[in-house]
């Protein structure tokens, strides 16, 4: 600003003229020059110590060894590391007597709804719910027992599952192969009859017969199932496969299978018991 | 650019401003403001409170890390935000009451800016001495007894910055403590990052920056010039009284000039470097000194005071004809003034109801809705329920649970056997809640019922609800 106008003078234009106003062709402010090199020295500085360059199977490192991976990595491994404590006091803990231990309880609890969003939530729902051939986890009604205990164990070991000797395990057969059509029917409409929905009353007598014959070994007398063969009880309102007349049908005939993994391979058993924890919590637990 | 004269700099450097002692009623109106707002600053985190074993001692804390607000007896938690919401509604329109009855009165008595200045400007003059002193030590050359000087001024302003970006970390967390740990080097960076740059900006602002801070970096002024009107109150020059303004010597006719001998003696006490005769202008933050000056000389000269004095615009008009001005009650009573106070006064009222009929328990109901219900062995149809039960209390609470709806629902806690819970002292507990329909029953064939869940405490009797929906078998 304290330069002579005669000077200004001397600055040649671009050579534009609009309007007769021409613009002229000042050389740019030092400061700016130079913040200009420095942007351009800090870029190359920047790719050679930063991640950078993409190659074909992946990127330059980076003499600083910056990675974004490494530090998600870092810091799952830092609150592993902040939660062993809890962690061991979990694996050995007493799954029953739990709750007393507030502190660890709500650790189990929050941890335990992770684990399910992760590996268990694709069959048995987010909100385990359950789904068709998939038990609701919510309600009273347990296949194979509903004590933390028991939930524990079949977390651990898995249902039919032959690579752990452990897992729950039991066969209802097929009694297409066994039973006529005409016994079939009849004993669907039984069946139907313990749990008070509506059925063929002529043929509920016949279907006693066969039910006690057949059906009552397993699933019982008056139909309320066994948790240690894990014989679903008939006498409630909840099917696992449906209720109405031709599911029933379809179950009898060809028999179920319903599988589960044993997660002991796949999860610690600090994580088992927050699982079992959190299931049982949700409001079914016995 | 064509032109051939030299463009005029569109810089200009400060001129350093080296107010003059001042002695008279506002200049001892501010120095109690001073001590007693300086005062409130350092001493209020250090004032303890009892609140019971489990809850902080200090009267007041923003405890940002266990996110509660303390204030005596008010305690206050994130989701009440809505009362500092309200303070500063408050804060907007008592600016605007206090504006419009009296102009910049803000500026130049209560803002920190001009507190601390006027501390800092005390403190230069103990040392330097007053205004003739502090001109010659400026354009002195450096010396052995300058830089003795400088350096006293200048530890002792760095001294009061650091106590003042000092106190400002104890608001925010247990002050003794925090003193420890700062003494013996073990109190958390932000609170040395947070001092740093408090004492920074203090000495920064009150030392050197001082009116530049007002003048140019202040929205305040140009936002409450927009709030006066004829009627505000101002410090202002009675040119009518005061002009032509001249020494008073007999031979250069004293008869012919107004009550001004020119002394400059109010220019030389404004701290803002203006001269208030040449009318309102941006940089007066209208602390009044300039009254006290010019009252001072008045007295001396025989003359009534009130020369330079507060006084409205609308009473030009009427002492110009020669009449008295209006008296400042006169002007402050006015619609606009009463309606400012009207409104500061109900946001005032409703907030302070709002703080005193607040329950001391409350209660958040969050239906689970994934699934919406469920179907028990038995039929029964359950709807499951988040409740967060807040106890605001020092000490554990049992808190009762109960349901009222049209139609029988049963109620049931995860891990309870009864309808109640235990609620740890000043905390959010999340409880599952069970209700439950009967099956075949209204509430488990219908669609949807509505609920009402109780929460009582029955120590202190006192109850909160929630209303809520309770999903049926033919809400699928």
């Amino acid at each position: 600003m304290s330069k002579k106008p005669e000077e200004k003078q001397e600055v040649e234009t671009t050579g534009h003229s609009w309007d007769g106003i021409e613009e002229y062709n000042n050389p740019l402010p030092r400061w700016w020059l130079w913040t200009f090199y420095a942007t351009i020295v800090w870029g190359i500085l920047y790719t050679i110590a930063y991640p950078a360059w993409p190659l074909i199977n992946g990127a330059t490192p980076g003499l600083l060894g910056f990675s974004t991976r490494a530090e998600v990595a870092q810091d799952i491994a830092d609150f592993k590391e902040r939660n062993s404590g809890l962690d061991e006091q979990l694996a050995s803990a007493d799954l029953t007597t739990l709750a007393e231990n507030e502190e660890l309880y709500r650790y189990a609890v929050s941890g335990g709804a992770a684990v399910f969003r992760t590996w268990c939530a694709q069959c048995h729902g987010s909100g385990a719910a359950g789904a068709e051939g998939y038990p609701n986890l919510l309600d009273n009604d347990w296949l194979w027992g509903g004590t933390i205990e028991d939930i524990q164990l079949t977390i651990a070991h898995g249902i039919r599952n032959e690579n752990d000797l452990d897992a729950r395990y039991s066969e209802m057969p097929a009694f297409g192969e066994i039973l006529s059509d005409e016994e079939i029917n009849s004993v669907v409409n039984y069946v139907m009859s313990l749990s008070g929905e509506p059925e063929d009353a002529t043929l509920v007598a016949a279907g006693e017969t066969v039910y006690l014959d057949n059906c009552a070994a397993c699933h019982m007398d008056d139909g309320s199932g066994d948790i240690y063969q894990g014989a679903p009880n008939l006498a409630n309102g909840i099917w696992l496969y449906g209720g109405d007349v031709d599911t029933i049908r379809e179950t009898i005939t060809y028999s179920r299978y319903g599988v589960m993994p044993n997660w002991t391979d796949r999860l610690s058993e600090a994580q088992i018991a927050a699982v079992a924890t959190y299931v049982h919590q949700l409001g079914g637990g016995e | 650019m064509s032109s051939a004269e030299e463009p005029e700099s569109l810089y200009a450097a400060r001129e350093p401003i080296f107010p003059k002692r001042v002695s008279g009623k506002f200049r001892t109106m501010k120095w109690w403001i001073m001590a007693v707002t300086l005062g409130i600053y350092y001493i209020t985190p250090w004032i303890r409170w009892d609140r019971g074993p489990n809850l902080p001692d200090q009267a007041v804390l923003v405890d940002l890390a266990n996110r509660r607000f303390y204030f005596f007896i008010i305690e206050i938690w994130p989701h009440e935000f809505y009362f500092v919401a309200g303070l500063l509604i408050m804060a907007g329109l008592g600016l605007f009451l206090f504006t419009s009855a009296m102009g910049r009165v803000w500026c130049g008595y209560a803002c920190p800016q001009t507190v601390w200045t006027d501390l800092f400007i005390l403190v230069e003059r103990w040392i330097e001495g007053d205004r003739n002193n502090r001109l010659r030590i400026h354009r002195a050359p450096w010396s052995l007894k300058k830089f003795r000087l400088r350096m006293t001024k200048w530890i002792t302003w760095m001294l009061i910055a650091l106590a003042t970006g000092g106190a400002w970390v104890f608001y925010f967390t247990d002050a003794p403590t925090l003193l420890r740990d700062l003494v013996t080097l073990n109190a958390h960076p932000i609170a040395y990052t947070t001092m740093a740059i408090l004492t920074a900006t203090t000495f920064a602002f009150g030392g050197i920056a001082r009116e530049q801070m007002c003048i140019y970096a202040c929205p305040w002024p140009r936002i409450q010039a927009a709030m006066m009107d004829e009627d505000t109150l101002t410090v202002g020059y009675r040119d009518w009284r005061g002009e032509p303004r001249g020494k008073h010597r007999k031979a250069e006719g004293a008869d012919q000039l107004g009550d001004c001998i020119d002394c400059n003696a109010c220019v030389n006490v404004c701290p803002m470097g203006i001269d208030i005769r040449n009318g309102q202008q941006l940089e007066c933050i209208t602390c009044a000194l300039c009254i006290d000056a010019c009252d001072d000389i008045m007295a001396k000269i025989g003359k009534p005071r009130g020369l330079v004095d507060y006084m409205a615009l609308s009473d030009e008009n009427l002492e110009r004809a020669g009449e008295t001005g209006r008296k400042p009650w006169q002007h402050i009573l006015r619609p606009r003034t009463m309606l400012y106070t009207a409104l500061w006064s109900a946001v005032g009222i409703g907030l302070t109801a709002a703080l005193f009929l607040r329950s001391d328990i409350e209660m958040t109901v969050a239906p689970v809705r994934n699934p919406t219900f469920v179907t028990l062995s038995g039929g029964e149809i359950r709807n499951t329920y988040e409740v967060r039960l807040l106890n605001k209390y020092g000490e554990a609470r049992r808190f009762d649970l109960s349901i009222a709806s049209e139609v029988p629902l049963g109620l049931r806690l995860e891990g309870e056997d009864s309808t109640s819970v235990t609620v740890p002292a000043d905390s959010t507990y999340l409880q599952r809640v069970y209700v439950v329909g009967e099956a075949g029953g209204a509430a488990a064939e219908g669609d949807r019922t509505a609920l009402r869940l109780w929460v009582e405490d029955p120590t202190s009797q006192e109850r909160a609800y929630k209303d809520t929906i309770f999903n049926g078998k033919a809400s699928r």
